[in-house]
Formats: C-alpha cells, sequence, structure tokens
C-alpha cells in the first residue's frame, strides 16, 4: 500500500494563542503576531520516528518542503517527494499535494479539522486517509490519538496488517471559527472518510461477544423505519445515524443535507426550510436527528434547514433521535444541546430525551439550550 | 520498589491429542467378563441398526501419555494461580476442605430425582444457605437454579414478566430501566424475555441523576435493575430515593448484587426497598468460577414475587425438607433441576467459616485495599482514574483508565493485558462495552491477596509503564515470556480459521479434502 504524507505547517497555531483555530491565511498571520511556535512539523516528526523504529526502510510519498519532506529529513525511511505547485501558504496546497499523490491509498496528513476537510475534498474515490493530530479543533473521527499512536498505526499497516481494521464513514467534520470566536459552538458535517483503526487484539474473557453498535444503530433506524406513521411527515436530519433510517426504508440518504419521507417514499432530498415548511402543511411532523460527536448538539448546528417552526410542530415528543452507545458514552459532558435561536423553544425541547441506541433500546440524555 | 522476578511459562512443543500415539496404544485393557455375567446380560445389547461400522476415530495412547499431555497443556495455562486483581470477579481461594466435602458421596453419588427421604441432608444444606442469604439481604425466598450471575438476571426478568402478566398489565408494563453502568447481562436479560430497555447516562457523580431516573420511570415500567456500587467502584447514595421513586411509579426493583463484596453485611437489599436481588455464589462466595461455570446466580425475592420463582423450591416443612413443584403460578425453569449443588454446598462451606463477623470484616479489608491500591495506581504517571472530580471513596473496586499513558505512547489496556502475561500476572480486566473511560482497567483487590501481593502487582503496572515511554514495541508485540506469542486478530474474525473441533482443524487447517462440506 503506497502511503502519501502531507504537513499543513501552520496548523495548530491559533490554539495556543487563543484564537480557537487557524483557519485563514490572516489568522496565520496573526497568531505569528501573537508569538505562536508552529507544532505541526515537530509533531508529524515524533509519528515518523515511531514508524521508522519498526520499519526503517518503508516506503513514503512526501509533499515537499515543510508540507512534508522537511520534517522527514535524516530519517531512514525511504522517500519519493511528490512534485508539486509552489505552494502558497493556503488550505490549497493541502489539496494539491494530494492530488499530487494519486496513487497513494492512504494519505497521512498532519493538522486539525481544517486540513482533515482539505485531504477529504481532494482524495480519489477508494483512498483513506489518518490525521496525526496538530489542530485546535480536532472534532473529525479521522484522527489518531497521538502523534506516537499515528506512527504505531502507520507501522503497523507495513508490517503486520492484520492489525487494522478500516472505518469507511469517519466523520469529517469543522467548527465555523468566526461563530466560535464570538461564542458559539457550530460544527458541521462535511463528509465521510475511510480511516484505519487499530484492532482491539483481545479476547473477550469475560462478557462475550461484544455488542457491535453500528449493527445495533442499523437495528434501531429498523425500527424506526418500520414502525412509521402513515401521513406523518418524516423529516431525516443530516449525518449517519439519521441517514441510517434512510436506509432502512429502502432509500439513499444525503447524508450532508437534510431529506424528507412521507408514506415511505423520498418527497424532497437535501432540502432547505422553506420546502420542508410547505410539505409539513397540517400534516404531524417527526424529525429523525442524530447527535455532533463530541458536543453533543442535537439542533442548531448544521441542520438549520430544520427551523424552528417544524421542531414546534415536532415538539420534544416528536424528536426521534439515533446515536451508537459508543457515541454517547463520548460525549465531553453526558448533555445533548439545542439552540434553535428561538429561546422559548430551546427552554420547550429541555429536560430528558430518549436516544435509540438499538432495536428496542434507548438511552436517556438530558437536553440542555446552548 | 518491588523486585520482580525473571519469569518465563512452560513451553512444549505439544502436539493436538488426536495426532499422538500409534495403532493399538491404550491407556486400559479391560477384562473379558465373567461367563456368569456375560450370560446374564447376553449379547445383543446395542440393536443392530444403531451399533457402529467403523471404529471410532479415537486418540490411540497410553494412561501414562494422556496424562504428560495434559499436564503439558496446563503448565502451558497461565490459569488464575497467578496474582489475578481481575475486577468484578472478585477473585476468592477456593478452599479444598470445600471442595472435599463436595466429594462426599452423599453429595457426588446423589441425583436430584431421588425420593426426597434420601436426600435430607443436601436439602438442608441448601435452605440453611438460603436462609444465610435471607439474613444478609432481607429476602423471603432464595433459589439456586440459575447457572451464573446472567441467569439470575433472566431469572428476575422472567419473574417481572410472571408478576405483570398476572396482574394483565404486561401488555403495558413493557420497559426495564436500569444504568450505562449496570452489567450488560441485565439489559440483555430484560431484552431476552422482551422487555425494551431504557438507559440512563452516568452523569456529574458518577452515577445516573435521581432527574433521569424520574424522566425514565412511568407506568410502562416494569421493572429496574440496577448495581450499586457499579464497575466505577462509586455507591450511588441516592439508592433508597431511586428505589422510592421506582415504586411510586409501581415498578419492581432488583439489587444487582454482582460487586456485594464492599458492601457485605453493611446494608439489606430489603430494607432499601428492593423486591429481589442477586448473589454470584461463584464470586462473593468463595465458590470456583473459570472455564465458563459451573457458576451459581443465587436469586432471592420478597413474599410477593415469590409465587413467580422458578421449581422447584426448597422448602422446610416442620422437620423435613421438601421440594415444592406446586407453584401455579411459577415462571417457569431458567434451568434444570435445583441449580450447581455443589457450588451451593461450598458456599455454604465458605459462610460458615467465615460468620456474620468474619464477612463483614472481609468487606472492610476489601474496601481498604482497593483504597490502598488507589492511591499506589495514582502515583504511576500516566494512569487516571475516572470521574476524579467525585472525591467520594472507591469500594471494593475502581475503574480506572491508561488514557493519557495510551496519548503519549501509543500503548493500550489490551496491550498492557498482554505483557502482564510475561510476568506470570493474569492479564488485568478492562471494562464492559461501551468504554465510558479510554483504555480502562479495573483492578479489584478482594480480601485475599496480601499486600505484598498487591505491591507486586502495581511494581508490574509500574514497570509496564515505563516500558511503555521507553520501548513501547515490547509492550506491543507482548506476550513474550509465554507459550504462545500474540495472536493475529483477524482470525477471532473469520470463521474460516475458527477450528473447534477435529473434524473442522482437518478440514480447515490441515487442508483434508475429505472433510470439505462437512460442518
Amino acid at each position: 500500500m503506497r502511503i502519501g504524507l502531507i504537513v499543513n505547517p501552520v496548523a495548530g497555531l491559533g490554539g495556543a494563542v487563543g484564537l480557537k483555530g487557524t483557519d485563514g491565511p490572516d489568522t496565520v498571520a496573526e497568531a505569528l503576531r501573537r508569538g505562536a511556535n508552529p507544532q505541526a512539523g515537530a509533531r508529524t516528526r515524533l509519528a515518523l520516528e515511531r514508524l521508522a523504529a519498526r520499519c526503517p526502510g518503508a516506503d513514503l510519498s512526501v509533499a515537499p518542503g515543510p508540507l512534508g519532506a522537511d520534517w522527514a529529513e535524516g530519517s531512514p525511511l525511504t522517500l519519493d517527494i511528490a512534485h508539486m505547485p509552489a505552494a502558497s501558504g493556503t488550505g490549497r496546497d493541502t489539496q494539491l499535494a494530494v492530488e499530487a499523490m494519486r496513487d497513494a491509498s492512504l494519505i497521512v496528513f498532519a493538522g486539525g479539522d481544517g486540513t482533515a476537510r482539505d485531504v477529504a475534498a481532494a482524495l480519489p474515490e477508494g483512498a483513506a486517509m489518518l490525521g496525526i493530530p496538530c489542530g485546535v479543533k480536532m472534532h473529525s473521527g479521522v484522527f489518531a490519538v497521538s502523534p506516537g499512536a499515528a506512527g504505531a498505526l502507520l507501522a503497523d499497516l507495513v508490517s503486520a496488517p492484520d492489525r487494522i481494521a478500516w472505518n469507511d464513514a469517519a466523520e469529517v467534520m469543522d467548527i465555523d471559527e468566526d461563530a466560535l470566536r464570538a461564542g458559539v459552538l457550530a460544527p458541521r458535517l462535511y463528509g465521510l472518510a475511510r480511516v484505519p483503526v487499530a484492532r482491539r487484539l483481545m479476547q473477550a474473557s469475560k462478557g462475550g461477544p461484544r455488542m457491535d453498535s453500528a449493527e445495533a444503530l442499523t437495528a434501531a433506524a429498523q425500527e424506526v423505519a418500520h414502525n412509521m406513521t402513515p401521513g406523518t411527515l418524516y423529516i431525516i436530519g443530516p449525518g449517519t445515524s439519521a441517514g441510517a433510517v434512510m436506509r432502512a426504508a429502502g432509500h439513499a440518504p444525503t447524508t450532508l443535507g437534510t431529506d424528507a419521507l412521507l408514506d415511505g417514499a423520498v418527497v424532497a432530498r437535501d432540502a432547505r426550510a422553506s420546502e420542508l415548511e410547505a410539505l409539513a402543511s397540517d400534516r404531524p411532523v417527526r424529525i429523525v436527528l442524530g447527535v455532533t460527536g463530541q458536543q453533543g448538539f442535537l439542533l442548531g448546528r448544521g441542520n438549520q434547514q430544520i427551523s424552528p417552526a417544524l421542531i414546534a410542530r415536532a415538539g420534544r415528543e416528536g424528536l426521534i433521535v439515533l446515536a451508537t452507545e459508543e457515541k454517547l458514552a463520548s460525549l465531553a459532558q453526558p448533555r445533548l444541546w439545542v439552540d434553535t435561536g428561538v429561546p422559548d423553544l430551546d427552554t420547550a425541547l429541555s429536560g430528558y430525551i430518549r436516544v435509540r441506541t438499538g432495536a428496542g433500546r434507548l438511552t436517556m440524555m438530558r437536553v440542555g439550550a446552548s | 520498589m518491588t523486585r520482580l522476578p525473571e519469569f518465563h511459562a512452560a513451553k512444549w512443543d505439544e502436539p493436538l491429542v488426536m495426532e499422538m500415539g500409534r495403532p493399538g496404544g491404550r491407556g486400559q485393557l479391560f477384562p473379558a467378563p465373567e461367563p456368569e455375567v456375560a450370560e446374564a446380560v447376553g449379547t445383543g445389547l446395542i440393536p443392530a441398526a444403531m451399533a457402529r461400522k467403523d471404529r471410532p476415530e479415537l486418540p490411540e495412547i497410553t494412561e501414562f501419555e494422556a496424562q504428560r499431555h495434559y499436564l503439558h497443556l496446563s503448565q502451558m495455562t497461565l490459569g488464575m494461580m497467578g496474582i489475578s486483581l481481575f475486577g468484578t470477579c472478585t477473585m476468592k481461594y477456593n478452599s479444598k476442605t470445600a471442595e472435599y466435602a463436595t466429594l462426599r458421596p452423599e453429595l457426588a453419588e446423589v441425583h436430584p430425582y431421588q425420593h426426597p427421604d434420601t436426600l435430607q441432608g443436601v436439602l438442608e444444606i441448601i435452605h440453611d444457605f438460603d436462609v444465610i442469604l435471607r439474613s444478609l439481604s432481607g429476602m423471603d425466598q432464595f433459589i439456586f437454579q440459575a447457572g451464573g450471575g446472567a441467569d439470575a438476571a433472566y431469572t428476575m426478568a422472567t419473574v417481572a414478566r410472571a408478576y405483570w402478566a398476572d396482574r394483565g398489565l404486561l401488555g403495558q408494563r413493557t420497559e426495564m430501566v436500569t444504568s450505562v453502568q449496570a452489567h450488560p447481562c441485565n439489559p440483555a436479560t430484560a431484552a431476552a424475555a422482551g422487555f425494551t430497555v431504557v438507559n440512563l447516562p452516568l452523569e456529574d457523580n458518577g452515577y445516573p441523576s435521581l432527574d433521569a431516573l424520574k424522566a425514565a420511570v412511568s407506568d410502562k415500567t416494569a421493572l429496574i435493575m440496577i448495581n450499586n456500587p457499579d464497575d466505577m467502584g462509586i455507591y450511588n447514595p441516592e439508592i433508597k430515593e431511586w428505589v422510592r421513586i421506582a415504586k411510586e411509579a409501581g415498578a419492581l426493583c432488583f439489587y444487582d448484587h454482582a460487586n456485594f463484596n464492599g458492601v457485605m453485611g453493611k446494608l439489606c437489599a430489603r430494607e432499601l426497598g428492593f423486591d429481589a436481588c442477586m448473589f454470584m455464589l461463584h464470586k462473593t462466595f468463595g465458590a470456583p468460577k473459570g472455564g465458563g461455570g459451573p457458576a451459581v446466580g443465587a436469586f432471592g425475592c420478597s413474599d410477593e414475587l415469590a409465587p413467580y420463582l422458578p421449581c422447584p423450591v426448597v422448602v422446610k416443612n416442620g422437620d423435613r425438607y421438601e421440594l415444592d413443584d406446586d407453584r401455579p403460578k411459577s415462571a417457569g425453569k431458567v434451568r434444570e433441576y435445583w441449580g450447581n449443588v455443589p457450588q451451593v454446598v461450598k458456599a455454604y462451606a465458605w459462610a460458615r467459616a467465615m460468620g456474620a463477623e468474619g464477612i463483614e470484616l472481609a468487606s472492610d479489608i476489601s474496601v481498604v485495599a482497593n483504597n490502598y491500591m488507589d492511591k499506589k495506581l495514582a502515583e504511576i504517571p500516566g494512569l487516571a482514574i475516572s470521574n476524579p472530580d467525585v472525591t467520594q471513596r472507591r469500594m471494593e473496586m475502581t475503574r480506572w483508565s491508561l488514557g493519557p499513558l495510551t496519548e503519549e505512547t501509543g500503548v493500550g489496556t489490551a496491550d498492557f493485558a498482554n505483557r502482564m502475561a510475561d510476568y506470570g500476572i493474569d492479564p488485568w480486566w478492562m471494562s464492559h462495552e461501551p468504554w465510558i473511560v479510554p483504555e480502562p482497567f479495573t483492578p479489584e483487590a478482594g480480601e485475599l491477596w496480601s499486600k505484598e501481593d498487591i505491591d507486586h502487582w502495581i511494581a508490574v503496572v509500574a514497570q509496564i509503564a515505563q516500558e511503555a515511554r521507553e520501548n513501547p514495541e515490547l509492550v506491543k508485540t507482548a506476550p513474550h515470556n509465554q507459550p504462545v506469542a500474540q495472536l493475529k486478530g483477524d482470525a477471532f474474525e473469520d470463521p474460516e480459521k475458527w477450528a473447534m473441533t477435529w473434524r473442522a482443524y482437518k478440514r480447515k487447517v490441515a487442508g483434508d479434502t475429505a472433510t470439505q462440506g462437512v460442518a
């Protein structure tokens, strides 16, 4: 397997100087002015050292200069420097580097959510990605837990591939930095990516086989699809969890947008609020939602197409929320959040909600107003 | 610092027993029957249609070879004779005295279908032990039919089902409420009995909030099933209020006493308001476990639920002990006969040897030992206790996380478990799923292990943490001092690589075409 390496040399700059992120050249300049030290190169070195310790001659395609090769200098790895246009100092560099490494089936990148988005946008069909965590924001499910862990994962890929499993639907998320600086956390799903993950090499010494939470979620989705009421408009929010209900009903979900079902048929795809409101007309409305990883947002982040009017129509009882138990367990706080823009509606949605994690399996989650 | 002894497990290049021996090899030479016996029995005992045509495919080896083979295999097994602080399992010494008691003919040579007149001694032990458990729980009747903790949880689910069906409310009472940190057998058995599972998440104090419980229970709730303390080691001090809220909604309350060791003799399930509870005799009460059994989940309940218990129930009638099978409202059996009676006898022996004071003291020791261990583990960089903000002392075990060390070194809890075997230590227990803290491990010292044993165990953990920093690959590729190296993960997930029988082995591993297509 051909592995390509791309470093975003300015990733993470904004964090230490309180900028919440490093998206865009102006922020980079401001971070440097505030005295930020670049971290991505040094963290890439850590990962490569771990790889080289186990697989000294391993082949690696690298982007030129500070985008890759500089940080592998002196390494015993066998490097192949990709040819690409001169660096511009923007996210475009990352995309051009991915394009220059077309033959790589895995792109390893050092960066944060912004870099992950750039990689995902340019990644050829079927190729995978893996992040060396260097960013300020890392909400995407494409990062190793540390540079060392990324290096170990790569070493496994090269020398012991049976230790690796693949996740084909890791979420690439990003947060609007301007909003974040204004105090609003606004995560959004940008796509799904294939990523290598370390297999847990262990036998179940106690407790029997582990529950496959993805399968459990599929079962929950089937239960929802099976119990849909005729004449009710089902609005299907973005994300893989809500999308599972579309799949269970026999349709491909938009995933990044909002769809709607009526009597088992798709009546809207990637719809806007006005379209959904027109469809709702005087019908009963139910809204199928997932939960954003780590922050636990239900409404008001990345799904604003589901307008306050629609939410009010559905009410708390009309929300159908799906998530895996693992996702709920990994939330920063054991809470879900809503920010519909209408304070009274947020208050009405507060309290506990039943999240479906499997067929006949629910978890009570506290809902708070953001 | 504790000095770690050098260790290497025995390694024999041992063939499978089916690959051993030679034609004609045999362990026993049975004499031909005497003429009188042959005449009395006659020939043709096995009908011709049922007699096998070919000789069975059995290993042809001597008794000595068989013994040596299995001795070698046992030597290559780490077993549970190392230092095993295997959390949630409450590792205890299984006394030889109790073992011998169960080998006596009064127990070893009886059958549950014998007339009760000939079983009075066994029945007396079962009844007396029932009474001991009543005194520890406040319940009115125990049975021992369940073959383990999960079986006892299933007993609760079926008893609840029968209870609600008897009231004509089973169609309405469809939900079981539990904590996400309860043992997975609680939601699993409730689901198997047809209930919808409602999980409560752990909130700020390390246990579910009363608000969540209030939001979860309603006139649809059939029962709640709960551990306390749970596997995080945190005792929920609001438990009485929990039971009150659940009962207010009309639900039945089941106390899963899997983690009884830290509270033995300290509390009484019935006084807290619970309707039923279960004890694991193979954990808390010193009977052996492992190899998947035999185990016993002792299930106890109030008089109100007793009519729904599985049959038979051992009862005392005057001076006589009887098997009560005439219980028309019984939920039905969860297992055959009266349960694993030898385990009940061993647990009875343990309880009698300990006495009420001894049981309470053991509980104190297990909590003190765990708190000592917590303090020592906190000194090892890279380890993090779960719920660090909770100031309340942990009970008999604590959920820990290797998260910081994993971030630093890439070495995780499964790697640690593999490496522990290199020091002759049983791999640690990680956690049930889902993992609430990253890279979890859950030690439990119990009252058995000495301070020296606990120090030794902690020294091994500290040593591996150091190795993770200095030579992470050493840990990630462990074990190195065991007869079997690290197993390849993909084999676990590929049924084509599983060989549970000689026939499957020949087909899948040895590539024997004659067995292709045979299950």
